[in-house]
């Protein structure tokens, strides 16, 4: 049924639109094309393939705990750690993210009816279903899951060294969540470039939604290449193509260029929607407006166009690659990502800052993707890279980034759980999860930065007890089944919000954005009223029309009233384009 | 609609950058057809955002004094729900299953995908079945 969606009125009269029959239940859930529902349906499927990872993860780290361990077969392990990852990597951060989160709150932060193009986003959905269920039907084939890793090197990854159903299974699964995440970045462009409400300028939109902007383009230039790899790998297993096989005259390091100009960027995709959550959070929980707006939105924009040109920086060890200019290219990236910290660090500075669990994950995510940067900067050196490529050292690493954004996705799901649901997640039990998570990540990768410098290699199911490894990886697996607590505590928390719910009503954080504007959770067609949206932060203006400019702000303002242009640049600082942003609406 | 034509169009700009240097410096076939694609990427629909955006009166949404009336009436059209997206994302998945498990799901596969179609255009003609 065609729905006319009509620009709601300013306090106007609420009217009910047309809807038909709206199915509920099971129908509803299979037919929706409503972006509130589908990015439900996703965050649900992305958390159940993270618990899903996250035991194989546990397994990996009891098969480590001992030295010649024997808890699993080698042929085992090998599957474990190469779904462990595919899940993670292409079936949780990132789908979570750009089909979850910036599903349900893209559109409710810009006041948007719903995604521009609702049955394809369902459609992505369904694509996403079905690939991730693929990929999991590995696991009772004949010949088991993919073992090749996540990356799926050639010549490891053709029909002679990986044979079976399994591995095919892995590549048709990622080409049709290669489909699902193409989709939804049109879906998110065409969105935010075509259904802001009036007034919700391009350089109003909260930064959360200009990262998905620029993560949906990042989607668009990343996962085509993936894809069509992909393409080419199964006609060199089933048809001979010989297109990554040296003995019909195809290069493997192809496979590693094609993969890798679609793997950097997606680190990209997967931590852009984070950093953005992270921005907002902070700027909430902080009592400020975003310290450095432009600043930041500049910052991810850099940051995507050079994620883009670092791809062999994964290959250094190939030999054949550019060295001087993928190390520079990488080392640049820490330039608009210390912006960020610094715009970050910027906007708690001297705010009433509150400690509730969204910024305890936040602050959690500074102090671990620091880590994880600054490791990664060291990495782009060739001669440290040279040394460490294929030890833990890189696995600490990346697992320093990864588990920051899953920090970054837990803020954004106690900071959105509200809106998405109208119950509050405890804040007690909350706080008690994210202290496991933090301390847990910190003894998890640590020692594995040890283990790397030691010389343990990746991707090994047993090492000996004179290896001189047994302390620290002991040390490793104990941090991960706090981690495990606190993974459990989370689920307790949501089951709990179940049983005996808090009414989190409109706008419980005292949030400035235009999503907290409607209810919890909002109607069909998101608002029934919308504010004026005469800055950056439309909710603010409304309910402290006192406190459109903070007091020391003004106290800057009043020595710069003289200078002929400042005054309109710093009230934009602020937010506030001058003049009263009520005067047009003074009378209502 | 310009911030939007100019943001695809640095895409363009970078990538054209980037893509020349890596070309110059390297030699290599594969990175550089893949930055070229980039570049095209980000020219192709910039530069007609751009072509348009000097055509078009501005809209509400890029008026920073817009207020909520000025974009009364209706937005666009909305489907509500549809069985069809799922019928699809269920065909497309036989399809994919049909490269490796053989030819038997790729029947199942083609008529759902078929019927979809059929479906979802039929249903954006006169409104939809469930």
């Amino acid at each position: 049924m065609t729905v006319l969606a009509d620009r709601p009125e300013v306090f106007g009269e609420v009217h009910e639109h047309e809807h038909g029959h709206e199915p509920s239940g099971f129908l509803k859930w299979v037919t929706s094309t409503d972006h509130k529902v589908i990015g439900k349906n996703y965050t649900v499927t992305a958390v159940i393939f993270f618990l899903l990872a996250g035991a194989m993860a546990m397994l990996i780290r009891a098969q480590l705990a001992s030295p010649d361990s024997t808890f699993l077969s080698q042929h085992t392990y090998n599957e474990m750690f190469t779904m462990h990852g595919s899940l993670m990597i292409y079936l949780f951060v990132g789908p979570v993210a750009f089909g979850g989160l910036a599903n349900y709150i893209v559109p409710l932060q810009i006041g948007a009816p719903d995604m521009a193009f609702p049955r394809l986003n369902a459609l992505s959905y369904w694509l996403y279903l079905g690939g991730g269920s693929l990929m999991m039907m590995g696991f009772f084939t004949t010949g088991s899951a993919a073992d090749f890793g996540w990356v799926a090197y050639a010549p490891l990854s053709n029909s002679i060294n990986t044979p079976g159903a399994g591995p095919d299974l892995w590549i048709v699964a990622l080409i049709l969540t290669g489909f699902s995440a193409i989709f939804t970045g049109v879906n998110l462009v065409s969105t935010i470039y075509y259904l802001r409400a009036p007034g919700m300028t391009m350089f109003r939109m909260p930064i959360f939604t200009w990262n998905m902007l620029v993560t949906g383009i990042l989607i668009l230039i990343a996962f085509p290449v993936f894809t069509s790899a992909l393409v080419f790998l199964w006609c060199d297993r089933h048809l001979g193509a010989h297109i990554y096989e040296v003995s019909g005259g195809g290069v493997p390091v192809l496979w590693q260029d094609l993969f890798w100009f679609f793997g950097h960027p997606e680190v990209y995709i997967l931590a852009l929607p984070f950093f953005g959550i992270v921005t907002d959070v902070i700027a909430v929980f902080s009592r400020k407006p975003i310290f450095g707006y432009r600043g930041m939105v500049f910052a991810t924009i850099s940051i995507a166009a050079l994620s883009t040109s670092v791809w062999a920086h994964h290959m250094f060890t190939t030999g054949v690659v550019l060295l001087p200019f993928f190390s520079l290219m990488s080392y640049l990236i820490a330039v608009p990502t210390g912006i960020k910290f610094f715009n970050w660090i910027g906007t708690m500075w001297r705010g009433s800052v509150r400690f509730d669990t969204p910024m305890l994950f936040c602050i959690g995510f500074l102090a671990t993707f620091l880590v994880g940067g600054v490791t990664g900067v060291l990495l782009a050196s060739p001669p440290i890279d040279f040394a460490t490529h294929d030890t833990y050292f890189v696995v600490a690493h990346f697992h320093s980034v990864v588990m920051a954004l899953v920090m970054g996705a837990f803020a954004g799901f106690y900071y959105w759980y509200p809106k998405m649901t109208g119950r509050m997640l405890r804040e007690g039990i909350g706080k008690v999860s994210f202290w496991f998570m933090f301390i847990g990540t910190n003894v998890t990768f640590d020692p594995q930065y040890l283990l790397g410098l030691k010389g343990m290699p990746r991707r090994i199911a047993e090492y000996a007890a004179s290896d001189g490894y047994t302390t620290l990886n002991r040390i490793s697996s104990a941090g991960a089944a706090l981690l495990f607590i606190s993974v459990a505590l989370f689920l307790v928390n949501v089951v709990w919000s179940w049983w005996v719910p808090i009414p989190a009503g409109d706008n419980p954080w005292d949030a400035t954005t235009l999503e907290w504007a409607t209810t919890s959770p909002p109607p069909h067609h998101n608002f029934v009223k919308l504010p004026p949206i005469r800055s950056r932060r439309p909710v603010w203006d409304k309910n402290h029309p006192e406190h459109r400019i903070l007091e020391h702000d003004k106290a800057r303002l009043g020595g710069m009233l003289a200078a002929p242009g400042g005054v309109p640049v710093l009230l934009d600082e602020v937010g506030v384009d001058g003049g009263d942003p009520y005067s047009k609406d003074a009378d209502r | 609609m310009k911030i939007e034509a100019y943001v695809l169009l640095f895409v363009g700009f970078f990538f054209g950058c980037a893509g020349l240097a890596y070309w110059l410096l390297s030699h290599e076939d594969a990175g550089s057809v893949m930055l070229l694609g980039t570049f095209l990427l980000g020219c192709l629909p910039g530069g007609y955002y751009l072509w348009w955006s000097r055509r078009m009166a501005p809209r509400p949404a890029d008026d920073p004094k817009a207020s909520v009336e000025d974009g009364a009436g209706v937005v666009g059209s909305f489907p509500g729900s549809s069985i069809w997206p799922f019928v699809l994302g269920l065909g497309a998945t036989f399809v994919a299953a049909a490269l490796v498990f053989g030819v038997w799901t790729l029947g199942v596969g083609l008529f759902l995908v078929v019927a979809a179609l059929v479906g979802v255009i039929y249903e954006s003609r006169r409104g939809g079945l469930v």
